[in-house]
């Protein structure tokens, strides 16, 4: 057992390399496909299968006055739906909310892994993930913003900023163009990820620190990794709030983004 | 080595391997695909269901409520009119009783008039049978016995008919009297 700390107290501090995990299938490594079976995959296979299996087996049989799971699985979709969709956009806004009910789940129990015993790595520290779920977001609101809108209607609608003067267009239309059909992805992406990727490399902090004191040479030094674990035991109550709240703002500024493009002016 | 190292990681933070990518992309996909297809459309069907439900049942109400009300007034009525007719009965009988106990009336003092009639109609003819016998009877005892009396046969017819005529005329007289 003593070894395991030395092992562990090697990593100290933690870096990026710290997110990086080796291929399941060593065959794989170093090749193109290494990052496809790793750790930080199979918890994202795992969430998903979690995810699909248990809306199906609480809504395999649904009942007019539903049971406890079918009441669970019920007030997840309708807390998006009511909360986020119909909020945010409008009595149109339930069209919407299966998809923003996938983000949001898909989100929340993959970041559950962040303080998951044994698991504890978020895949959306990962920027892989979150890229993929702000493209899809990003697509869906311009292709609903183009079948309102058509095209260069909907082209307007997000550029021209009405209600300004003229000559300050200029400046604004690539500002806006830029700000509103390129950066919303990017931040969609980089914010969770960036959350995740800190909230990770805090616990790592607090709890390699803890180990790396605790091997410390003085006497003195020694119990202050105590309250360094306790500190990351509180990171990680911390990170349970952070992660909740991620995978909220995640699908709310979906949903904002979603209302933007239906919206008769900007 | 150490440096090559965090600037070979570094990149990798925000230029994330195709494959993990890839990963990302099909298992979203897949989730997504599966919820929308199979649950979510399940579950507004059933959101859907609870509203009619709850509004059919609030319209089932309504209906078995106006029934009722319905029902209740039609009941008042049909009293109200038996109240009416039980009234009606009883006063057509109370003068019918009325009215029967008038004819009976009527009838019986008819009779007994008649019967009272009857009777002295009776009473005359047999007092006037009577007298007339008594009459025959008496002359005929009286002469019996004057002639017994006086030992002779009063032969003057007349005479002797014109005596008790006048013997019983006094009589008569002196009872009426």
């Amino acid at each position: 057992m003593s070894e395991v700390p030395t092992v562990l107290a090697a990593e100290f501090p933690p870096g990026v390399e710290s997110f990086d995990f080796p291929s399941l299938i060593p065959a794989l490594e170093g090749t193109a496909w290494a990052a496809a079976f790793t750790k930080v995959t199979l918890l994202v296979w795992i969430a998903a299968a979690i995810t699909v299996i248990f809306f199906l087996v609480t809504y395999r049989n649904p009942q007019l006055v539903p049971t406890k799971k079918q009441w669970l699985a019920e007030s997840v979709y309708g807390l998006v739906r009511d909360n986020i969709a119909k909020d945010i956009i409008g009595k149109e806004g339930a069209r919407f909310a299966p998809y923003l009910t996938t983000v949001f789940v898909f989100i929340l129990v993959n970041n559950l892994w962040g303080i998951f015993p044994f698991a504890q790595i978020p895949p959306m520290s990962h920027i892989a993930f979150p890229m993929v779920l702000a493209v899809f977001s990003w697509a869906l609101y311009i292709g609903v913003g183009i079948r309102k809108h058509g095209f260069l209607g909907y082209l307007k609608s997000s550029v021209w900023v009405s209600g300004a003067p003229l000559w300050v267009q200029p400046i604004l239309v690539p500002i806006e163009f830029f700000s509103n059909l390129l950066l919303r992805p990017v931040t969609l992406a980089v914010r969770l990820f960036a959350n995740m990727f800190a909230g990770h490399m805090i616990l790592l902090v607090f709890t390699l620190g803890g180990v790396a004191l605790f091997q410390a040479e003085s006497l003195f030094i020694k119990p202050v990794a105590f309250l360094s674990w306790g500190m990351a035991i509180v990171m990680t109550l911390f990170e349970l709030g952070i992660l909740a709240l991620q995978a909220y703002v995640f699908t709310l500024l979906t949903a904002t983004y979603l209302q933007g493009s239906l919206a008769e002016e900007h | 080595m150490y440096l090559a190292a965090e600037g070979g990681a570094g990149s990798s933070i925000l230029l994330p391997p195709l494959s993990e990518i890839i990963v990302g992309l099909v298992a979203f996909s897949v989730v997504l695909f599966i919820l929308v297809k199979f649950v979510f459309p399940r579950m507004e069907a059933m959101y859907q269901a609870r509203v009619e439900a709850i509004e059919g049942g609030i319209k089932r109400a309504e209906a078995a409520q106006a029934e009722a009300n319905k029902l209740l007034e039609q009941y008042k009525t049909q009293l109200a009119e038996a109240r009416t007719d039980a009234a009606k009965i009883r006063d057509d009988a109370r003068a019918d009783a009325e009215g029967i106990r008038q004819d009976i009336l009527a009838k019986a003092r008819e009779e007994s008039d008649r019967i009272i009639a009857a009777g002295k109609e009776q009473l005359a003819a047999e007092r006037q049978t009577i007298v007339r016998e008594l009459r025959a009877e008496v002359g005929t005892l009286a002469v019996d016995l004057a002639s017994r009396i006086v030992g002779e046969s009063l032969a003057d017819e007349a005479r002797r008919k014109g005596s008790v005529d006048r013997f019983l005329a006094d009589l008569e007289s002196s009872g009426a009297r």
